[in-house]
């Protein structure tokens, strides 16, 4: 398989995380999403990927975009270990907190939407975090155990952790949110997480090199 | 009556094309509910009471009370319905067809329709059409692409399914803000096929409980 991904992209880190967890080697390659005004914006990768976007992967014969659409992919076609529990409600909860993040925070602040709102983008991204996380915080204490839905490891966690970064990028404070808090830094704590993180990919730029 | 027999109870705007998908997925699986409005713009927003933010953290619509649970987030209740009233189904059987329904879906849910929901526009302010009207038109350049090498008499093949549910609404919402159609000739002729089926009918924002006497059908 071929991932198109930028380092700091939270959706393609979401995907790299999947990639690792279920132990499927795949070759890189970087799109940056800043120069040449945006790499993402060229011919050849919109033949790739009409949506101009990452994270892009390439995958038993077709290429798919949407950060989620490729985990639940993977979950069907490589499914052990999983990322989503058996029991459907418990499943529902998983997707429910994953589609908060993804569709409900992230958007709202990515590179796009902020290079728009101009210079009040750093206020912006932050009340965008904050919303999400206080309602976020209040979920979490019904579904949490080790990690967003009880103690095995889902596709709430690998949206997560690219979350809580973005908000620490945008200096949001994390005093009010002390259960995303515990569960991302027992993530941090895994491999999958380690070697799929920003710091660590190829085209990571050496000053933010881990 | 048992908490798994009771019929369940759907928290729903009229207006709110993320209610509108679940709408039409109980409609298509044949589920009766009750309907709960939320008007998100009286009372400075009813989602935002602490009655339904009790039931519903995230204090927005929908949410769905089914099965002695509360579920949020249109696509993951749309998701629990489907692996819990299989028939008919959503999703198609091919992994790869399931794949590209997933990434039409959330291309609307998390690349279009969350950069022009009420909340956003109220903080853009007096620009909101504009804005709405760029969010719409980037996102339906690259979806009438990708629906030009997927779609069938709908998004995927010729079954409905779940990226279906998701492109009426946004369709209906381009049309509020005057968003030309004229460059998405796969999107209009799938919209147009889908509003014929009785499930996108019954779950139109003009037929709805709430649903001003003005705006019905």
């Amino acid at each position: 398989p071929i991932l198109y991904s930028y380092f700091r992209s939270s959706c393609s880190w979401r995907v790299r995380t999947a990639l690792a967890l279920k132990g499927i080697s795949y070759d890189l390659v970087p799109v940056n999403l800043i120069k040449d005004g945006g790499q993402q914006f060229s011919a050849e990768f919109k033949a790739l990927n009409p949506m101009q976007q990452v994270p892009a992967l390439k995958i038993d014969g077709i290429i798919l975009s949407q950060s989620l659409a490729i985990i639940n992919y993977l979950e069907e076609t490589r499914p052990n270990p999983r990322l989503l529990p058996q029991d459907p409600k418990k499943r529902a909860q998983v997707r429910m907190i994953a589609d908060h993040i993804v569709s409900g925070i992230q958007p709202l602040q990515n590179l796009s939407v902020l290079k728009q709102i101009g210079e009040k983008k750093m206020e912006w991204a932050q009340n965008c975090i904050t919303s999400g996380f206080q309602a976020l915080e209040q979920i979490l204490q019904q579904t949490a155990g080790r990690y967003c839905v009880g103690d095995e490891v889902s596709m709430a966690d690998l949206c997560l952790v690219p979350q809580v970064a973005n908000a620490e990028r945008f200096k949001v404070d994390m005093g009010p949110y002390p259960t995303i808090t515990r569960i991302n830094k027992a993530l941090l704590e895994l491999e999958a997480f380690k070697i799929s993180h920003p710091s660590r990919q190829p085209d990571t730029p050496a000053e933010l090199r881990a």
